[in-house]
């Protein structure tokens, strides 16, 4: 039941969006979302959804996924859509009712919102879906490096992220046994008022706190064990490349914001 | 006279309709009598922990029924919830699911589940303690403070004080120390003795089923494959080699022995050994 949750998963494969290295996935999604916002007329627009979703279809990631992950956002969606809708001037009126005001400014505003947000989260969930939570990290962690000249602990918060990823599955196992064993006593969680579910939720925080606290001890005399030390003069196993892939992907997507910004400049 | 329990065909699968679909559990049945001791035995994931889940209403079968006293747990929602009292789950490791801050509302919190009253609920509580050994002290101590043997008991403490028709024990000896394992095995006797309770246990050890258990249940790939005592259990024990299995330890001395030309009964527990050998070495005297 709890595993059904999707948590930016994984999805193994080796197509090309796949084999880049994950630092030009990271910069590129930071690109992307600069193109998602000099995009301006109805033209930039479709460059940009067709950009991506030429780039979902290269990864060969089912776009079923894609609306799964978009499902806990719809609400923002929708609210960010209406407040567009309703608060935005404009010169031609559609509607007017009382107080409300609909120009077609508005409507227009509003639908450009939508497929901005629409392209923001897929974007994102190509990235996490494409990228190991490891890859991810390692990349995080070679492109915050600069940082650490300034005294930031860039390998000790990328382990830490590390760590607290390789744990989100353990626990939501932990939580679905204990969940069973209190059940197994009676425990009701689904029946109730708000105040006797948020009290039926206590039999399980407290076992799963002090078994989370437990691992985390263990883990960390296991690395004492092994004398454990980052940062400073560690070496990786996996090294961090760029290749041919990555220099042609920086090219499409450089290319591909080029062309936005002179479709906007031409107020296309 | 309708059984305690009655499982018809269970079928269980994991994650159906994904790729990771697999199947826990294949057509089993098998049947429970009042007042029995069941020993369950199978390799690690043949099934036995998905179909214990099955027998309190935890997991729906995919197809098959389970039946107690002749009603189907699944028939509605209230009965359902009624079996979780009625058949007692103790998971593996149920120490880990120990949460209050006293060990004696610890093992009130099912019974309070149940709706009982105060006073009801003390003595169950106290009367369970009882059962395994917690002193009056450590009821008022906080679980976390207790030795691993003696919170396992206490876990054990709070699905007894349900008082369950039939008391599931999922590998309740599992990492405790030779003393602490006995100490639950002679528990759950003294328990079973006073109440007359139906139990079921899940373990690797053969020694212990041998001498506890009236019936065993063998599991293996999904399937329920063996049923019977554990003389008729244990009389082939290459079949139970192949399942990753073993036979009691007296039991492979005593084929060892007869290998070497001994006449010897067949024996499953060290009592019944013991009286082998003596009846040997007297019968060689007076040769």
């Amino acid at each position: 039941m709890l595993k059904d949750i999707t948590l930016g998963q994984y999805f193994p494969g080796n197509s090309p969006i796949h084999r880049l290295d994950p630092r030009t996935k990271l910069i590129l999604l930071v690109v992307y979302i600069v193109i998602l916002f000099v995009a301006s007329g109805p033209v930039s627009y479709c460059l940009c959804l067709g950009f991506l979703a030429a780039c979902i279809a290269v990864s060969k990631i089912p776009p079923k996924s894609f609306l799964r992950g978009m499902k806990p956002l719809i609400f923002l969606m929708c609210f960010t859509g209406i407040m567009n809708l309703f608060f935005t001037g404009g010169e031609t009126l559609l509607v007017k009712f009382w107080i409300i005001h609909i120009y077609l400014e508005g409507v227009i505003r509003a639908v450009y919102m939508i497929l901005r947000f629409i392209a923001l989260i897929c974007a994102t969930f190509l990235l996490t879906y494409t990228t190991s939570p490891i890859a991810l990290t390692d990349a995080l962690e070679s492109l915050l490096r600069p940082l650490g000249k300034l005294g930031l602990p860039v390998h000790e918060l990328a382990m830490m992220m590390c760590i607290a990823l390789r744990f989100i599955p353990t626990l939501l196992e932990e939580t679905d046994k204990i969940m069973s064993a209190q059940k197994a006593r009676g425990a009701d969680f689904e029946t109730g008022s708000l105040i006797q579910r948020v009290k039926a939720l206590i039999p399980i925080l407290v076992p799963l706190f002090i078994s989370a606290f437990r691992r985390a001890d263990e883990l960390a005399t296991a690395m004492e064990c092994r004398c454990y030390q980052g940062g400073e003069g560690r070496t990786k196993m996996k090294q961090l490349r760029y290749g041919r892939l990555d220099a042609s992907a920086f090219a499409v997507t450089l290319a591909v914001l080029a062309g936005s910004i002179a479709l906007t400049v031409f107020g296309l | 006279m309708t059984p305690l329990l009655e499982v018809q065909n269970l079928s269980h699968t994991y994650s159906a309709g994904t790729p990771f679909a697999h199947k826990a559990l294949e057509d089993v049945s098998f049947r429970v009598d009042r007042g029995e001791f069941i020993g369950v035995i199978g390799h690690t994931g043949s099934g036995k922990s998905t179909l214990m889940q099955h027998l309190n209403g935890l997991l729906k079968p995919d197809q098959g029924r389970v039946l107690l006293d002749g009603k189907d747990i699944w028939s509605d929602k209230k009965f359902t919830r009624e079996c979780r009292f009625r058949v007692g789950l103790v998971f593996q490791y149920p120490e880990y699911q120990l949460f209050e801050e006293t060990v004696y509302a610890d093992i009130a919190f099912g019974p309070k589940n149940m709706g009982l009253d105060g006073k009801e609920i003390d003595r169950r509580v106290r009367e369970a303690a009882g059962f395994v050994g917690i002193t009056d002290a450590q009821l008022n101590a906080s679980p976390f403070d207790l030795s691993g043997g003696q919170k396992r008991r206490a876990a054990i403490a709070g699905i007894v004080a349900m008082e369950p028709e039939l008391l599931i024990l999922d590998e309740p000896t599992a990492g405790l120390d030779p003393r602490g394992r006995e100490e639950i095995l002679d528990n759950i006797q003294t328990y079973r003795r006073a109440k007359n309770a139906t139990v079921m246990m899940v373990t690797h050890s053969m020694n212990d089923v041998a001498r506890l258990a009236d019936r065993l249940i063998v599991m293996s790939q999904s399937h329920l494959v063996l049923e019977g005592t554990p003389e008729e259990i244990f009389s082939d024990p290459q079949s139970l080699v192949d399942m990753g299995l073993d036979v009691p330890e007296v039991t492979r001395v005593f084929l060892a022995l007869e290998k070497r030309g001994l006449r010897l009964p067949r024996v499953y527990t060290l009592d019944q050994a013991v009286a082998a050998l003596a009846a040997l070495k007297g019968g060689a005297r007076h040769a």
